[in-house]
């Protein structure tokens, strides 16, 4: 019975596994729906803000301000790297890793070098494996993300962008499609692409590029500087507050298929388990029989 | 309708406003402004203090903005407010405790940086009072 046993215990703790697996499971679940809603608290704010500074793409401002001009060259573009804390998430964070690599190679292609900025553990611990040049990390972001705690790091990546130490920044991040689908993105900043303001749809008809400008109070400079700055923060913002519904949903996916799994190794082993059992009763039978015929 | 317009107010938590309005009161960082349709591109920042929006047949609503950003086009004005709530929500013994400690951080100005914090927090528990009683005045006379 000595096998038999080891199975027996082997099926002990893939059962304690599967508890936890599942319990993670629900765990998740319950998080996932908080952090869907933190998504689409948000959403409102991102989308007007976006449709704001697509207007002013349309306008013809007496002051262009840096972050809307693109510039020629390109020596050294930065990505905000939007990455969870925790893993047992399935491959999200992998597939995130790697849209972003792919992307990085084809700037590495035209000479142009790269900083990156981490937000979440994961981001951190890839990169220093893969040495790329971290220039700003912040991990520990928790499920209900602030603004405060961005502010620094994106701080960073601007004020490089300002100094001219980087001419581009792209944000990368997961975009929740649906609770089964994630999908890394990787969506530009800097400068601000003519197409932002694509969801403006309201007021296409009437659009009239280049023709006609706002009045600013205070000043230009004054009000662009702190609202396209605002404008990144919010962005950068619900990258992070949608990446983490990203996080629960592929984690409650990666639980439930470990649970399932596990479920099947139990019942593999169970068999295995019975057969043994089985065997061991039919050789002391016949062990038995064999020694009533010697008698 | 030629004498509306579209009217947004959002916060970073959500949406708070939204809906076809006559006119919207701001108070802007150079001063209070009154929005009506057909008003020329406008960019401004707002100071922190009471947002009042007549809405279409004349009924009115308040909010308190704690500063934020004010985009307005001739058929739609869009306020990107900091921390928005509605007016009717604010309480008034709050904010006044909220002014007293500001106040008190205000006297004691122990270092730059707590002066600066206390300055700001200072003109928003005053900038809630003032919608407030701007809110009871207005009962006080329907």
């Amino acid at each position: 019975m000595a096998a038999a046993k080891e199975i027996r215990t082997q099926i002990g703790s893939i059962k304690n596994t599967q508890k936890i697996t599942s319990a993670m499971e629900m765990v998740a679940a319950s998080k996932m729906r908080k952090a869907q809603d933190l998504m689409r608290a948000g959403q409102p704010y991102a989308r007007q803000i976006r449709n704001v500074v697509g207007h002013m793409a349309d306008a013809n401002p007496e002051y262009k301000h840096d972050y809307m001009v693109e510039r020629s060259e390109v020596k050294r573009v930065g990505y905000i790297v939007v990455s969870t804390d925790r893993g047992l998430c399935g491959g999200l964070n992998h597939n995130l890793f790697k849209a972003l690599l792919k992307e990085a190679v084809i700037w590495k292609k035209q000479g142009a070098e790269q900083d990156f900025c981490a937000l979440g553990a994961k981001a951190s611990t890839f990169f220093r494996n893969y040495g790329g040049n971290l220039v700003a990390a912040k991990s520990g972001l928790g499920e209900a993300p602030t603004v405060e705690g961005l502010i620094g790091s994106i701080k960073v990546m601007l004020e490089a962008y300002d100094e001219g130490r980087l001419d581009r920044l792209y944000v990368v991040y997961n975009e929740f499609v649906n609770t089964m689908t994630q999908k890394p993105v990787v969506r530009q900043l800097l400068p601000l692409s003519p197409d932002m303001g694509a969801d403006a749809e309201q007021d296409d008809e009437n659009a009239r590029p280049g023709s006609w400008d706002y009045l600013y109070e205070p000043d230009a400079k004054a009000l662009l500087d702190s609202l396209l700055v605002r404008f990144i923060e919010s962005q950068v913002y619900q990258a992070v507050v949608e990446n983490g519904a990203c996080e629960q949903a592929a984690r409650m996916i990666a639980m439930k298929s470990a649970t399932d799994n596990a479920g099947g190794l139990i019942d593999d082993l169970e068999m295995v388990y019975n057969k043994a059992r089985q065997a061991a009763i039919t050789q002391e039978i016949s062990e038995i029989v064999g020694g009533a015929a010697a008698v | 309708m030629a004498n509306s317009f579209t009217c947004n107010i959002v916060s970073a938590e959500a949406s708070i406003f939204s809906g076809t309005v006559e006119q919207v009161i701001a108070s802007g960082i150079m001063g209070d402004l009154g929005i009506l349709p057909g008003h020329a591109p406008l960019l401004t920042e707002l100071k922190p203090g009471p947002v009042r929006v007549i809405q279409d047949g004349g009924k009115e609503e308040n909010f308190y903005v704690s500063g934020g950003f004010m985009e307005v086009q001739p058929d739609v004005v869009t306020i990107l407010a900091d921390a928005a709530s509605r007016a009717s929500d604010l309480n008034e013994a709050a904010a006044e405790e909220a002014r007293q400690q500001a106040l008190k951080a205000f006297n004691e100005k122990s270092t730059e940086l707590d002066y600066t914090r206390a300055a700001a927090e200072l003109a928003e528990a005053v900038a809630q009072l003032r919608t407030i009683q701007q809110l009871r005045k207005k009962a006080g006379k329907g």
